[in-house]
């Protein structure tokens, strides 16, 4: 049982304030993520939990307790960084056993806790070799194992497998998703990876330049971003955006992106939901896979050429040109034969966002 | 504009054989894509037909011409690398100018300024002509590298891995501008990567290098759907064709060590048969399934556990555990599936592929 909350951290590092004001409670056996670039603050907040560094405002409680002012080695927490930190000249049993060494357990107990530990992670025939004969997947779930042996409250994982190649990641990320399920820690996960975190996380965390963006389930931030940086940040190709101008067009709403002659007709609703919006400063959001593609004309569709085409294998992205704009649509693998072929092309009103162009906030129109 | 033959091309570094007999044609005005990993031999390629390396044997044909005797000036190809050699105190303009100032045999003045005028707007970065260069974010960079080699109208542009510094939403959007800008030149573009994805989107042509040998040219369209061997099936696609070893067993692939099986469609066997009078009962294969073509259903014939998610937002990549054997399915973003959960499984029988397991060689291609 470990529940975390953060309230109204603040963090100066000299006259840079790298953490802005955040609040966050994570539940019991919760695994969070913090997703963002390089220098959005997301380490700092991890440290910060960790107790490897301190905060300038704010309350770190853990289990209703405030720790911001304990030791790290106080705090019980356990932390896996991408560097393995390994101790060289150990084995993989005593590099496990030793956060144990300190503690009272006996030598049996011991014994015990490090060989579960090594099962679970599948290292068991490892045990009595050293780190340096080890593959960087293995020395990874050393370091894992030496971070779970002590049964910590919680686990706080930096870029964990940051440093492996792609298809070592891809193992070693479904390990650790197997382990939370089994295991059941509260863990906080930290990377700029969003494939990472929308696989991993019951929740993940958005964060820019110090602030928290959006917090929410992996459908949640990738179906309803809450502001155009989480909107262009999560998914991949990027969502498409584009300034709209909306208008009340014989009973449908039209939306005219990069000053084409014509608009996509979206249901009337869209009018009341913006509500007063529509005059100016209103910017179109719609992903690769919302933007609908036909080869004849159909109601609601419109006469587009596509510029050019990417083949990715499963489907392909296909630039279509729209005034000044390029849409770019998810279709069928060979759909549109080449650049220049005429087809016609609607936006999906249920996958459309609408954002204030001057502050990014979503509007929250949901169709 | 220049068509590039190599001939039976061996590359020797003492006693390491960088290139091993390859042949290679790439037509006028083509976007040819080498791909390949790290120490496949793709930049030794690029480096021969640029003149800054000789081959050891073989021959190297621009326009039909074996340029054996010709130097990199006389070759006037241009070069782009990743790390793009601009001067960081000259401005913008100043670097893409430089090329067309040689001290002997200087292009007019007027000339001069209507190439680097032209090539600024193709690259859309007039706005940064009087600006400094080390001040420029690494797009912007590598849009003047380009511009430094468009300015000298090369016979052909040759360009090693110059997005893969890149973060990956720029990569993205430079993928397409570059062959957008390919496409408006009609210049021929040699491209070499390792990211199989670069290859698919941009390339006209794909030839994929392993060893020093191509093992397969064709555009991306055949790459994908008719792989050689085992070898470019699992290296281009994303996430890779699932490749499980088997036999042919009254017309249907049984699986071993699982003993799960399959159906396959009548035609294809028969198809196979008829060509490589090879596909009878018993051969050791290997079947190959691309992940679009496995799909989870209730009465499929085979049980599978979930072993992990990974979320794409658009779609979900399920990996399927039977016994030992991991099989990737893409599945709908909608499809509701936990960690462990039990589902069952088919594939496309009209999509299986069946590769010989002791060579690799695709029975298509074999014989």
């Amino acid at each position: 049982m470990t529940q975390i909350e953060l309230r109204g951290i603040e963090k100066f590092f000299g006259a840079v304030q790298v953490i802005h004001n955040l609040s966050l409670a994570i539940a019991d056996n919760e695994f969070i993520v913090l997703l963002g670039q390089s220098g959005c603050g997301k380490t700092t907040t991890l440290r910060a939990i960790a107790g490897l560094e301190t905060i300038d405002q704010g309350d770190i409680l853990i289990d209703g307790k405030a720790v911001q002012h304990l030791k790290a080695a106080d705090r019980d927490i356990a932390m896996v960084f991408q560097s393995f930190s390994l101790y060289p000249h150990m084995t993989v049993f005593e590099n496990i056993a030793f956060p144990l060494r300190a503690t009272r357990m006996s030598g049996g107990e011991v014994d015990k806790a490090v060989r579960e530990v090594a099962r679970v992670l599948r290292i068991t025939d490892l045990l009595d070799k050293k780190p340096s004969a080890l593959s960087g997947g293995d020395m990874q779930r050393v370091a894992i194992g030496r971070a779970l042996v002590r049964r910590p409250k919680a686990m706080l994982m930096d870029e964990p497998i940051g440093a492996l190649d792609a298809k070592l990641r891809e193992e070693m990320r479904a390990e650790i998703k197997r382990l939370h399920i089994k295991q059941g820690s509260t863990t906080i996960y930290v990377t700029h990876d969003q494939i990472e975190a929308m696989s991993l996380a019951d929740r993940i965390v958005i964060m820019h330049e110090g602030f928290i963006q959006q917090v929410g389930s992996p459908d949640e931030v990738y179906s309803h971003p809450a502001n155009l940086f989480v909107a262009q940040f999560v998914g991949s190709p990027v969502m498409n955006v584009a300034e709209a101008k909306v208008a009340d067009q014989a009973g449908a709403a039209s939306v005219t992106v990069g000053g084409a002659p014509a608009g996509f007709e979206f249901p009337r609703a869209l009018l009341s939901k913006l509500n007063g919006h529509a005059a100016d400063g209103l910017t179109l959001g719609i992903r690769p896979e919302g933007v609908l593609v036909r080869q004849d004309a159909a109601p609601g569709y419109m006469p587009v050429e596509a510029q050019i085409i990417e083949p990715l294998g499963s489907f392909d992205i296909v630039d279509l040109r729209v005034g000044s704009k390029m849409l770019r649509a998810r279709t069928k693998a060979g759909y549109v034969s080449g650049p220049g072929e005429k087809v016609y092309a609607r936006i999906d009103p249920e996958q459309a966002h609408f954002f204030d162009t001057a502050s990014g906030k979503s509007l929250g129109v949901r169709l | 504009m220049a068509h590039i033959e190599l001939k039976n091309v061996t590359k020797k570094f003492g006693g390491h054989t960088a290139l091993a007999g390859l042949n290679l044609e790439i037509a006028d005005g083509e976007f040819f894509v080498l791909l390949g990993e790290t120490g496949a031999g793709k930049t030794t390629t690029l480096r021969l037909i640029a003149g800054l390396d000789k081959p050891t044997e073989g021959q190297v044909f621009i326009d039909g011409v074996d340029v054996a005797g010709w130097g990199a000036a006389e070759r006037d190809v241009a070069l782009v690398l990743q790390q793009y050699s601009l001067y960081p105190r000259y401005t913008v303009r100043e670097n893409l100018e430089f090329p067309l100032k040689p001290k002997i045999r200087r292009l007019p003045d007027t000339e001069i300024k209507d190439r680097v005028a032209r090539a600024a707007r193709t690259l859309r970065i007039e706005h940064l002509l009087d600006r400094k260069t080390d001040r420029r974010s690494g797009g912007e960079m590598q849009r003047v590298s380009i511009g430094r080699a468009i300015v000298r109208k090369p016979r052909v542009f040759l360009m090693d891995e110059p997005l893969s510094a890149l973060d990956a939403k720029l990569r993205e959007a430079l993928r397409t501008e570059l062959k957008n800008i390919q496409m408006n030149l009609g210049q021929t573009f040699l491209f070499v990567t390792h990211d199989q994805i670069e290859a698919m989107s941009m390339g006209d042509k794909v030839g994929v290098l392993n060893h020093g040998r191509i093992v397969q040219t064709g555009t991306p369209h055949e790459i994908y759907n008719n792989p050689r061997d085992t070898y470019v099936a699992s290296f281009v696609g994303s996430p890779p064709m699932n490749l499980v070893d088997g036999k042919l067993i009254n017309d249907r692939a049984v699986m071993a060590p699982m003993n799960f099986e399959l159906p396959l469609a009548g035609g294809a066997k028969a198809y196979w048969g008829l060509k490589t009078g090879g596909a009878t009962d018993g051969r050791p294969l290997v079947f190959g399934i691309r992940p679009e073509d496995v799909y989870l259903e209730s009465g499929a014939p085979v049980e599978a556990q979930v072993h992990d998610v990974e979320n794409h937002g658009v779609e979900k990549i399920v990996t399927l555990r039977v016994g030992d054997t991991m099989l990737r399915a893409t599945v709908p973003a909608r499809t509701a599936v936990e960690i462990e959960q039990p589902v069952r499984f088919a594939w496309n029988p009209e999509k299986v592929m069946m590769f010989d397991k002791g060579s690799g060689v695709s029975l298509r291609h074999a014989g």
